[in-house]
């Protein structure tokens, strides 16, 4: 079992890879991405689906038609007669599966961006909710601007006040030591609590026609995102899916083509090389930090102008995006495309489980709890990539051992 | 005989000369200056609380100066706060001060404080061993969801603390196995453990109780009524009807403490979590030790979660019902420096804080909410070493592999 991991492809000796030293959690991510390739997620997610399956099982329910039934609910059955009929149920629920996507791809790459940086940023939720808190406040306080600058500000608030509420987080690590997990779960709760106030019964946020109902006030309509599939009343899509593409594209082109990202990076393979090599390896934390919320500030500022225009204190418990970022992210091993498909997974897992599903094999309430164990055993088996190489190994083992009977 | 000079160097007045005496001093003194103002004294004259607290500050500073950073800032903190809080109280009215600091306020603050004990001695436990527990949100829930199937059942509420342990020791098994066996990164697996907690409890819940309650009258975990409390006025409404698990709380950390730093096997796990190589190096068992300590965690966390739903709950599950506790719990650990009296005492202010939240819109309606923020930011400047550097065992969240 302690066997290493079988090494495909040498590293090219320039890029922080090569400094890479086993032990750090980053290191192990490193070996780990050069180690088992595309092969590590894809059985992960089928080993979480499998399990899944199981307990559906084994509660008289059957798992196959359960998760046609979801595949369904996700309207991924829309790939077979496409169209973007309002009418349709499999194109109303394929835009809202995407619509979930758009959140998880932002809250993936606020995951990923600081796990590529050595930090393991569990406060996407917190900064999400910071994002959506700001862009409400934008969006309800200044109806008379025109729909351009309103929007910009808006989103632009959004993502600035949760670049600063990681920050705080990249800030306490580097002038202090502070753990960034302990400093981030206590933020996300401080957010919470800010929330509650500011939107709560008597709250300064607090609507203005029902002081009895502790939910916010509506954005501005010039403070909307254009919707370009389903309509707007049936929160259809809207343009901030092209955002959240754009993102990964400012995630890969950041941490591969530019000066900080190669800080970055180093930073997250070995921080004594990379101090030593004359990176400023306090300012790569702060930024790494900052940056890993700005991702989630604008997730939620997409999704509060996008398509939920307000935010009531009963959201709260119910909101898990943040926390599922962190599941797409390490599905998607950190990287761009990864974290775009894990997206689209848990997109669909999301969606397709609940309000999508159509079924008399599962209810979906059981469903939506499925959604949860897959992610919790996704992360689990993630975290234990020398179990899925191990499995993987024997099996190729097994493979090799009659060729290496006739050998000797 | 001996003279003054020497009778002052003596062990007793050495220890009462000592920094961190001053510090404790301190720290009490802060505490009455806000009491002062409170019933049952209800001073109304905010000199009181004003001298007392400098007098704390003092002694806070004293401590500070002379090596106890820690508590010396600490106490200079509390005694700061305490003038505040004291001279804000000697200006509202005595009607809203009786209303809301009563000696139930005490009783409710040990029903918040004692599933974060629970949690806190359960991370304890587990960390003191080197294994992270971000988990204990999870372990909890567990233990609250089977501990109310169990009681269901079984028809006992003693069957429901079984079941609930075995449960929050089952899960534990899966975060051990991960992170002692295969060295997995121990915060995304605790993590997972959460996510799969989560979604276990609340499938189960719906599978079997079709997501209405569980049925009424549901075996409960019974209070503890202390004979001959009934006449002495403040401590019959503080103690006289606590749950059960309440006094057990504070027993398990009594036994923890005495566990962890008077026992061979104490000081055995604290050697796995400090430096897992000398300890192998000396004969114990890293992977045994740590196993042990992270299903004790589990079983202990689940009892925490037990409470919530089958002592102070009155036998009732709704989804996600811990819903953080594990985390202030967590919280409560690193603010008690990973110390079993630690611990209680962050917990017992966590609990505090949110027993009193809950009875200060007498004042106002919706600040009143930022209070239950205070455990969080307490724990951030805890952990940012404002008032000394809280320290972690050494070897915490490092894998430990055999040579």
């Amino acid at each position: 079992m302690s066997s290493e991991p079988p090494q495909d492809e040498a590293a090219p000796p320039p890029t922080p890879e090569a400094a890479a030293a086993t032990g750090t959690l980053a290191a192990r991510i490193a070996l780990r991405q050069r180690s088992g390739g595309i092969i590590v997620p894809i059985m992960t997610a089928l080993l979480a689906f499998l399990l899944g399956g199981v307990i559906v099982l084994a509660t008289g329910h059957n798992p196959l038609l359960a998760y046609r039934d979801i595949f369904n609910g996700a309207g991924l059955n829309w790939i077979f007669h496409p169209t973007t009929s309002t009418v349709d149920t499999a194109s109303y629920n394929l835009s809202q599966t995407l619509l979930q996507t758009t959140t998880l791809i932002l809250t993936g790459l606020a995951v990923a961006f600081a796990f590529r940086c050595g930090m393991f940023n569990i406060g996407g939720q917190g900064q999400y909710f910071v994002g959506l808190f700001v862009a409400n406040w934008v969006g309800v306080s200044f109806p008379k601007m025109a729909t351009l600058p309103h929007v910009v500000l808006g989103v632009g608030a959004a993502t600035l006040a949760g670049a600063i509420w990681a920050g705080i987080a990249g800030f306490l690590k580097a002038a202090v030591g502070a753990h960034e997990v302990i400093t981030t779960i206590m933020l996300n709760y401080i957010a919470i609590w800010i929330g509650t106030y500011f939107f709560g019964d008597g709250g300064p946020l607090q609507n203005s026609q029902n002081a009895s109902v502790p939910i916010s006030n509506d954005v501005a309509d010039s403070a909307k995102l254009p919707v370009f599939w389903g309509l707007q009343q049936l929160q259809g899509l809207h343009v901030g899916f092209f955002v959240a593409l754009a993102a990964l594209v400012v995630f890969w082109a950041l941490l591969n083509r530019t000066t900080l990202g190669y800080e970055v990076r180093a930073v997250g393979f070995n921080p004594e090389a990379a101090e030593y090599g004359g990176i400023n390896v306090k300012k790569s934390l702060v930024r790494a930090m900052a940056i890993s919320g700005a991702f989630a500030g604008l997730a939620g500022g997409l999704d509060m102008l996008g398509y939920l225009y307000h935010f009531g204190v009963s959201d709260i418990p119910v909101s898990t995006v943040g926390f599922l970022g962190i599941a797409v992210a390490l599905l998607g091993r950190n990287t761009a495309v990864g974290t775009g498909i894990g997206a689209l997974l848990f997109g669909a897992l999301l969606f397709g489980t609940t309000h999508g599903l159509q079924s008399n094999v599962i209810q979906p309430e059981l469903a939506g709890n499925l959604t949860s164990m897959i992610q919790g055993l996704v992360v689990l088996f993630v975290g234990a990539d020398v179990l899925i190489l191990y499995v993987w190994n024997t099996r190729r083992k097994l493979r090799l051992r009659p060729r290496e009977a006739a050998a000797s | 005989m001996s003279t003054w000079a020497e009778r002052l160097d003596g062990p007793v007045w050495a220890r009462l000369r000592d920094a961190r005496t001053f510090g404790v001093a301190g720290i009490v003194v802060g505490v009455c200056a806000a009491l002062v103002a409170l019933p049952p004294v209800t001073a109304r004259s905010p000199l009181y609380p004003a001298l007392l607290g400098i007098a704390a500050a003092i002694l806070g500073l004293a401590a500070a100066l002379r090596g106890e950073r820690r508590v010396g800032w600490g106490a200079f903190a509390i005694g700061v706060i305490g003038i505040v809080l004291g001279v804000l109280a000697t200006r509202s009215s005595t009607g809203n001060l009786n209303l809301v600091f009563t000696a139930s306020l005490i009783a409710s603050m040990f029903v918040f404080s004692t599933p974060l004990v629970f949690g806190a001695i359960a991370g304890t436990f587990s960390e003191r061993s080197g294994v992270v527990n971000i988990g204990l949100e999870g372990m909890m829930l567990m233990g609250a969801f089977w501990g109310v199937y169990g009681a269901d059942k079984g028809k006992s509420w003693a069957v429901g603390i079984l079941v609930a342990m075995l449960a929050g020791g089952l899960l534990a098994l899966v975060h051990a196995y991960f992170a002692i066996h295969l060295r997995a990164d121990q915060i995304v697996g605790g993590t997972a453990v959460n996510f799969l907690a989560l979604g276990i409890t609340g499938y189960f819940f719906f599978q079997l109780y079709h997501g209405d309650n569980v049925p009424t009258g549901v075996s409960t975990i019974p209070d503890v009524k202390i004979p001959g409390l009934e006449h002495v006025h403040f401590f019959q409404a503080a103690f006289g009807k606590l749950n059960l698990m309440v006094w057990l709380s504070f027993a398990l950390v009594v036994v923890a403490w005495f566990v962890l730093f008077k026992t061979a096997i104490g000081l055995r796990i604290r050697a796995c979590g400090e430096h897992p190589r000398a300890a192998d190096t000396v004969g114990i068992s890293v992977y045994a030790i740590r196993y042990g300590c992270v299903v004790l965690s589990g079983m202990l966390a689940a009892l925490g979660g037990a409470y919530l739903s089958i002592g102070f709950g009155g036998g009732a599950f709704t989804e996600n019902m811990t819903a953080g506790r594990g985390f202030i719990a967590l919280a409560a650990m690193i603010f008690g420096n990973w110390r079993p009296f630690g611990a209680l005492g962050a917990s017992l202010l966590f609990g505090f804080s949110t027993a009193l939240a809950y009875r200060l819109p007498a004042y106002s309606g919706s600040a009143a909410t930022l209070f239950q923020a205070l455990p969080y930011v307490l724990t951030l400047i805890a952990v940012a070493g404002v008032i000394g550097r809280t320290s972690p065992p050494a070897a915490d969240g490092k894998p430990y592999r055999k040579q």
